[in-house]
């Protein structure tokens, strides 16, 4: 499977398991997204669990936290994750805080869904990756997957969960990974270990990362498109690196975090968000007070500049091999 | 979940569904076309409240024998309607043309506004050329009627070395202050409180200008449209608000935004502001709404809310395939007509005008256009390297670069110039 089918598997074992699910959002119905992630799930599961929402996602949202509110277990769709931000008052003041502010006499049990990041020529309206904003929110889960196994299981969770969760999708590999070089086309999924995704029903935890290759030399933090850039540029430059990929944003696994730089003694940290108060701060925050004696040179940061994503010079932009290269350079000087 | 109580009906949700679908042979016997001349013309200074009924008819000025009547006739001079159907007529050959170079691979992406070329022409002829527009991005025919060179829109869609944007903005997304045309978001709605906020300060100013938007009909379902109509309601802001209702927004049709319940022009009634509804593929009756709406503006009677009553022809954008989910009958089945056609057998009909000239002149603007775009490709296409320096990327986040985006700026080309590129 690729990513796309492993999102629309992972919400098709939910509703036939659970009569609360509902899939929601602009063209989720008949047509089926306009990634296709929720095709063939309104005829399935009919109207009224799979359903085209009016054009506001602060609608969207409020209203899917009323349904949470009512019992169900809302899944609605922002289109593009450029587009959460008209959402953003329902987000950050309403579903993070419901639970707090009501001693959890109401919990807004929704999975927000969501394609981000660039690498698709979406100009500056279809390629921010916005995690940053809403893990700085506090009652707010944010998850993003790096291939369709995970993505399938990560999104189950997602789903199970009663709190409210953004599901960020890295669009720039919905169809296959890719390697950073944007002269080649991404890769299969078919040919790749993790597209081999179960049809049925299986989890995997938020809050837990996934070391995708062990290694001694240094510690690079990722996730999403970014896996794949950096399991490419270190085996181009034949670096012994340690990678993981935090898969849970918030709630973060520290432990796997920790345990890795205090032996490697290294960290690169890599995301395409922009760089100021970015999640790449707050991990750097993080290693900092946790290893700092176990560190042999600077944590080092690989992001997006802090600009929009310009749309002729975007390769310039995507955080891609040349530029994790020069960082692991500088790591591994001495 | 509690079971629900035994004795009651059970409560059902209604989602609305499309008439047709794919397969299905469209039909639009059941929409309601009243007879061109039929709606009345009020005062443009009488109040909002004493012509409800504009909103929920649809003012219609063509006939179905190319007449204009009625009162809402604008009774445009030969010349000004052959400029009309010209504008109208390039703005098709102009989106064929970049629709294709999309699909050579020459740029990432075009959108089309085939049959609402009458909405964005004709009501920009009835506005004045320094009034304010703030479009939505179908309304490339307000840059083309005013005379915004060709060239320039193509180096725009190919954000080459031309482009005056520098290769930022997606293709389609321009930006011309000189020409009364506010930068295009692609965040939906945003530009309609924007083009408030800037009617309410020509009028704080005592300016004479007035401002002009356009969203379409799903657009009106987010928050910043209703928020666009009490600002301009409270304010009596000099803005005419244009919904664009060409039925589908990408795969939902017009009932997701509401249109089982109402019209969108109706939107304007319970804001207090004059709404009236127009056959969106008669440009004579968008020119005379639009020309009411901007003399009501000018004398501080206040906003218009406009429906324009029309069809989407085409997909939503190159990344669209319509046939998945209308029938592919509906575009022709539309009975409101081809807009260029229409406008065309009107002047035919006034013996202005013949299906000769009408068809040297397609070729004279297929030309045009052509010529255009072998200009704008001497500046590069999407991806080929004649684009903007690396640099220009850091520039115009704010007036002047602070620290930060120069030390970024400085680390990009220090990393290309180590890895060679
Ligand atoms: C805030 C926001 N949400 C979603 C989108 C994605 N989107 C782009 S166009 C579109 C449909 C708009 O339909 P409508 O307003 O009817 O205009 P039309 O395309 O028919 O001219 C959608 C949902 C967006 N651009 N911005």
């Amino acid at each position: 499977m690729n990513m796309i089918q492993a999102i629309n598997s992972a919400m098709d074992v939910m509703m036939a398991r659970d009569p609360d699910v509902v899939v929601m959002g602009e063209d989720v119905g008949y047509f089926g997204g306009v990634f296709r992630a929720t095709a063939g799930l309104q005829t399935k599961y009919g109207k009224t669990r799979v359903f085209d929402t009016p054009i506001t996602e602060i609608g969207i949202i409020g209203v899917a936290i009323g349904m949470g509110a009512y019992g169900l277990r809302p899944v609605p769709e922002i289109q593009f994750a450029d587009y959460i931000y008209p959402a953003l008052d329902q987000l950050v003041s309403e579903a993070a805080r419901l639970r707090y502010r009501s001693a959890a006499d109401f919990t807004a049990p929704i999975t927000v869904r969501s394609p981000f990041g660039g690498g698709i020529f979406g100009g500056q309206t279809h390629s921010q990756s916005p995690e940053g904003i809403f893990t700085h929110v506090s009652g707010i889960k944010t998850v993003i997957p790096s291939n369709p196994y995970d993505a399938k299981g990560l999104l189950i969770s997602a789903i199970e969960d009663n709190d409210p969760t953004l599901f960020f999708e890295p669009k720039r590999i919905y169809n296959g990974p890719f390697d950073g070089h944007y002269d080649r086309p991404s890769k299969n999924w078919s040919n790749h270990p993790l597209g081999e995704v179960p049809e049925g029903y299986y989890k995997i935890p938020l809050g837990k990362a996934a070391t995708v290759r062990a290694g001694e030399a240094v510690t690079i933090l990722c996730y999403g498109t970014m896996v794949h850039v950096v399991a490419n540029t270190i085996e181009e430059m034949q670096v012994d690196a340690e990678i993981i990929d935090l898969r849970t944003l918030v709630p973060l696994d520290i432990k796997a975090i920790e345990q890795s730089v205090k032996k490697t003694g290294r960290c690169l940290i890599v995301h395409e968000a922009t760089r100021t108060g970015g999640f790449g701060a707050e991990l750097s925050a993080l290693v900092q007070e946790r290893c700092f004696y176990h560190l042999e040179a600077p944590i080092e940061r690989v992001t997006g500049f802090d600009t929009p994503y310009p749309h002729s010079l975007e390769w310039a932009y995507f955080p891609g091999p040349v530029r994790i290269g020069e960082a692991l350079k500088k790591l591994l000087k001495d | 979940m509690d079971a629900p109580r035994a004795n009651l009906p059970p409560l059902s949700l209604h989602v609305p569904e499309p008439k047709f679908r794919p397969g299905d042979e469209a039909d639009f016997s059941d929409v309601d076309v009243p007879p061109a001349g039929s709606a009345r013309r009020p005062d443009s200074a009488a109040p909002a409240d004493s012509f409800h009924e504009l909103a929920y008819t649809l003012i219609r000025v063509l006939d179905d024998s190319g007449q204009a009547v009625g009162p809402w006739n604008p009774r445009l001079d030969p010349e000004a309607l052959r400029k009309m159907l010209r504008s109208m007529a390039m703005v098709r050959a102009f989106d064929e043309r970049m629709f294709r170079a999309q699909r050579q691979g020459k740029t990432s992406f075009y959108m089309k506004s085939t049959g609402e070329e009458a909405v964005s022409v004709a009501a920009t002829m009835a506005l004045a050329a320094d009034d304010m527009c703030f479009p939505s991005y179908r309304q490339q025919g307000i840059l083309i009627t005013r005379g915004y060179p060709l060239v320039t829109m193509m180096n725009q869609i190919y954000s080459n070395k031309g482009d005056p944007l520098q290769g930022r903005q997606l293709p389609i997304m321009y930006s011309a202050k000189d020409h009364g045309f506010f930068s295009i978001s692609g965040n939906l709605a945003t530009q309609y409180p924007q083009a408030v906020g800037w009617a309410m300060a020509s009028a704080a100013k005592g300016d004479t200008r007035i401002a002009a938007t356009w969203c379409g009909e799903g657009s009106t379902a987010e928050g910043d449209f209703h928020s666009a109509m009490t600002f301009a309601t409270v304010y009596k802001a000099p803005v005419i608000l244009n919904v664009v209702n060409n039925q589908w927004a990408i795969s939902s049709f017009s009932g997701f935004a509401g249109a089982e319940a109402t019209t969108f022009a109706a939107r304007a009634v319970g804001y207090g502001i004059a709404g009236l509804r127009v056959d969106g593929n008669d440009a004579l009756a968008v020119y005379a709404a639009t020309q009411w709406a901007a003399e009501r503006a000018r004398t501080n009677q206040g906003p218009t809310l406009i429906e324009h009553f029309t069809y989407r022809a085409e997909g939503h954008s190159t990344s669209d395939d319509a046939s998945a989910y209308r029938s592919a009958g509906e575009p022709n089945a539309w009975p409101l007509g081809d807009p260029v056609r229409r406008l065309k057998e009107h002047l035919i009909a006034l013996g202005e005008w013949d299906e000769e000239r009408h068809a040297a002149q397609d070729l004279e603007l297929a030309e045009e256009v052509k010529r255009a775009q072998k200009e704008a490709e001497k500046n590069g296409v999407l991806g080929h390297g004649m684009h903007q320096p690396f640099e220009t990327m850091f520039e115009g986040v704010f007036e002047e670069m602070p620290w930060h985006l120069k030390e970024q700026s400085e680390q990009m080309i220090a990393e290309r110039k180590a890895a060679g590129i």
